[in-house]
């Protein structure tokens, strides 16, 4: 694993945590945080920190550590947050995220709002000014930084590389049971130079006194040669406080030509080790050296009473000692399910391979009916149960692609936080179905419609406390945002319990706007979906939230473009609910196979409402091409296909056509005639964009059973390709009224 | 081979630690928790044992007297590797039974070198 690699990891790693932080804080401020919440906030603030600090991140270290101060002083229940502090929290929450998504660009900069977060942080965790050390990061130096040896005093001496250290190491009864081993440090020091050792057995009780988990020992050694001071307290960097070590560098000059040989050393190290081994061999009991190798014999030998009184000195009770280590079973059931890590390109590769292998099938089963095979031979009915795995295959490999909108739907409380701040309301996010499961790119491209679509709720949705309360309701409006699985479909809804909509106001504007004749009469829905219209803003006054120049048919166009369609539905003064409904995953579609101007194409069956092979009369001409076909009382469009898509040029519409009457999301219906219908099927929806390019009116391609190329019509563009239709439609909605009245 | 036990919470230090040590020769095996940290060290054998101070479930103090406490391979060496220096702390972790501390973020060479002193690798 390379650096960016563990880098990438580390950032996938931040987004659970500032979603369970998000969740965290929001429970704060409700009221439901329970301790472990804030223990979990926590620990997902200080393992940001932790880790940011090993890739150099200061600005992500330097915020964390300071919220991580105060939500320490929180855990500790040193500080109480009142209501503005908890405000902190959320914004410290945001400001984080904020921070990581800086460094992930690469950005070193410091957000605007940062300093005036730092200082509330700060201004919190100084309630209580003695506690902030604690959780400080700045005594690292001072505790493991060792003083850099000054070397001018051995110049003096006169030979700059000689040296000579005495240590004396007074052993703690605790030294063994730390997991210190002492010929480790003897054998490491004699690789900086000659070791001479003594070892002073006097503190070493005889018979029943001598317990041997403990260390009775003391040592005096004396290093001779060319180490500095820094190597040597590094070998006792972690004895630092049962150690003395002196640089005797001079008084031992003379001395030096004294010492032993290497081997004499080392025999010295050896010697005083056996006598740390025999004493506890003495006592019947292994000798702990290298603790691993050695105590598997250990923990065999040792009796039950023992292990009892060491669980007792560790505060244990019997009862829980002898319940906790109890196999894995038990701990499975307390470690949450793991997670695998996948690079979604591979799971890619696989749906793709998994697509060509449901072609495939495709291909084979065409192939094997045309050399006149037996439908129910038994060849064919092997190739239901291909096609059935190969289904399976396919939902499971598609499985591996979903993932729950909970984090999506986290990502909004911010929005409406943010955006109620900013307006002055007072609104409650309500989330359902966090746990609904769709495609992970759904969820991506999902993410700035339903933004736009939330921050729309708290701007002109839910109305000013004053105005709520002014009519009943609470001040605290509520905007629920759910997700849940219906008929093969993902069905999002988005309803807040504001206003609801102004269809007088709506009208007038799409009006001024010349969107709608002034004279139109629109039924309540029609003027509900006007909103949907490209152009169209009701903010009287241009917010900076939902003002950016973005209407609805952004996310109208967004919406359709993943294959989904939404609804709006609005009660005066009880509020105004969007659905969004969404295909379970882009990869596969339901279609149509259809034929104009002598190619192959897909309908999206989701559009399509009805097919008709129309009589005579019910085809009346219109304006000087135009033919309008007449169904149930009103008249809807037709288009031919093949000229508005540029195969044929002026091709007319003839009794053979058949026609099929497709919704368009935003001019009603539209009759598009084809030359024939061959069936219906699931096709594998492959991209044109990547391989091959846009192309107007055509949304991508799939590979039909004969290893055929089918393009699959883009409903929408379709009609916007046809460009003066647009206008057409206005007028057609005029006539259609025109008639409807004239009837009525 | 040398068997390292790294417990944190974090994937990226775990990985980190795996990525450092498994470089310098040593097998590194990790557990997410404390709970699953000492129930992984229980089911083999390790030489030495990395572990977090701030984790969900049983926290760093909590593995450490769970593996000095327990039977198996109480005397092996455990490392603190955290965040936080404070010698409260440290202290607190000493008295738990800890060899050692080692602060985040952590030198790669500095982290092998640990192992080597407290494993008696070379």
């Amino acid at each position: 694993m390379s650096r960016d690699d563990l880098k990438a990891t580390f950032f996938a790693e931040c987004e659970d945590l500032l979603e369970q932080l998000s969740e965290g804080s929001q429970a704060m401020i409700a009221g439901t945080a329970s301790e472990d919440t804030v223990h979990a906030i926590f620990r997902a603030v200080h393992s940001i920190k932790g880790a940011a600090g090993a890739f150099g991140l200061e600005n992500l270290v330097t915020f964390a550590h300071c919220f991580e101060t105060v939500l320490d002083l929180v855990r500790s229940g040193d500080l109480v947050p009142d209501t503005d502090a908890l405000h902190t929290i959320l914004r410290s929450g945001d400001m984080l995220a904020d921070l990581v998504e800086l460094a992930q660009s690469d950005s070193d900069e410091i957000p605007e709002a940062m300093p005036a977060i730092l200082d509330k942080l700060n201004e919190l965790a100084g309630i209580e000014p003695g506690l902030e050390a604690g959780a400080g990061g700045e005594e690292t130096e001072e505790f493991f930084g060792f003083q850099p040896v000054v070397f001018d005093l051995m110049d003096e001496a006169g030979d700059p590389d000689e040296s000579c250290f005495r240590i004396r190491l007074s052993a703690s009864s605790d030294l063994f049971r730390n997991g210190h081993d002492p010929v480790l440090l003897f054998s490491e020091l004699a690789t900086l130079g000659r070791v001479e050792t003594r070892c002073d057995l006097s503190a070493l009780p005889v018979g029943a006194a001598f317990d041997p988990e403990r260390c009775y020992l003391n040592w005096e050694i004396t290093l001779h040669g060319q180490a500095t001071e820094t190597a040597v307290r590094d070998v006792f960097m972690f004895l630092e406080d049962l150690c003395e070590i002196e640089d005797i560098t001079a008084q031992a000059a003379g001395d030096i030509a004294v010492a032993g040989t290497e081997e004499e050393a080392d025999h010295a190290v050896q010697d005083d080790v056996s006598i740390a081994e025999a004493a506890p061999a003495a006592a019947g009991i292994a000798p702990m050296r290298t603790p691993s190798r050695f105590t598997p014999m250990v923990a065999d030998e040792t009796p039950a009473p023992i292990e009892l009184a060491l669980a007792a000195e560790a505060g244990l009770a019997p009862a829980e000692l002898a319940d906790r280590p109890k196999g894995p079973a038990k701990a499975a059931a307390q470690v949450p399910q793991t997670t695998l890590r996948v690079d979604p390109e591979r799971v890619d590769r696989l749906i793709n391979t998994v697509g060509e292998l449901i072609i495939n099938q495709a291909v084979i089963a065409q192939k094997l009916l045309e050399t006149g095979l037996a439908t129910n031979s038994d060849i064919m009915s092997d190739l239901d149960d291909y096609q059935y795995l190969a289904r399976e295959l396919q939902e499971g490999v598609m499985a591996i692609r979903a993932q729950p909108v909970k984090p999506l739907f986290q990502r909004m409380q911010r929005i409406v936080r943010e955006a109620a701040d900013s307006l002055g309301k007072e609104v409650a996010l309500v989330t359902e179905g966090e746990g609904t499961e769709i495609d992970k790119t759904l969820v991506e491209r999902l993410a700035e419609p339903l933004t736009h679509m939330i921050r729309n709720a708290v701007d002109h949705g839910i109305e000013s406390p004053e105005k709520r309360m002014a009519v009943g309701k609470p001040a605290l409006g509520t905007i629920r945002l759910s997700a849940a699985h219906r008929s093969g479909d993902v069905l999002i809804e988005i309803a807040d319990d504001g206003a609801g909509l102004n269809r007088k106001r709506i009208l007038e504007i799409a009006v001024s706007k010349g969107l709608v004749p002034s004279d139109a009469k629109l039924s309540e829905p029609e003027i509900d979906n006007l909103l949907f219209m490209a152009g169209f803003s009701t903010a009287e006054k241009v917010t900076n939230l939902s003002g950016r120049g973005v209407g609805m048919d952004v996310v109208k166009t967004a919406i359709t473009s993943l294959g989904g369609k939404v609804t709006i539905s609005s009660r005066p003064g009880e509020g105004t609910q969007f659905a969004i409904s969404l295909p379970l995953t882009l990869a596969v579609m339901d279609g149509m196979v259809i034929h104009a101007a002598g190619q192959t194409l897909v309908a999206p069956l989701s559009s399509v409402l009805e097919t008709i092979r129309p009589r005579a009369q019910d085809v009346v001409p219109y304006g000087r091409e135009g033919q309008l076909l007449s169904i149930r009382g009103t008249y809807v469009p037709i288009v031919h296909l093949g000229n508005l898509l540029g195969f044929t040029s002026g091709a007319p519409i003839t009794s053979d056509n058949i026609l099929i009457l497709i919704r368009s999301e935003h001019s009603g219906q539209v009759a598009l005639a084809v030359d024939e219908i061959s069936d219906q099927r699931q096709v594998v929806v492959k991209s044109l964009e990547g391989n091959y390019g846009a192309i107007a009116g055509i949304s991508a391609a799939t590979i039909l059973g004969d290893g055929r190329i089918a393009l699959i019509i883009d409903t929408d563009a379709t009609l916007n390709l046809a460009g003066d239709l647009g206008r057409d439609l206005t007028l057609i909605e005029e006539t259609q009224h025109a008639q409807t009245a004239a009837m009525g | 081979m040398i068997n390292i036990l790294a417990i944190d919470d974090s994937l990226t230090i775990r990985e980190m630690v795996r990525e450092v040590l498994s470089s310098a020769g040593f097998t590194v095996t990790t557990a997410n928790d404390g709970v699953h940290g000492v129930d992984v060290f229980q089911q083999d054998q390790y030489d030495a044992v990395i572990t977090d101070i701030n984790m969900p479930k049983m926290d760093g103090f909590g593995v450490i007297e769970s593996i000095r406490g327990g039977g198996v391979n109480a005397r092996v060496p455990i490392l603190v590797l955290t965040t936080e220096s404070g010698p409260a702390l440290k202290d607190r972790a000493r008295k738990a039974g800890a060899t050692g501390w080692i602060v985040k973020p952590f030198e790669d060479e500095g982290l092998v070198n640990v192992i080597r002193r407290v494993t008696g690798a070379r």
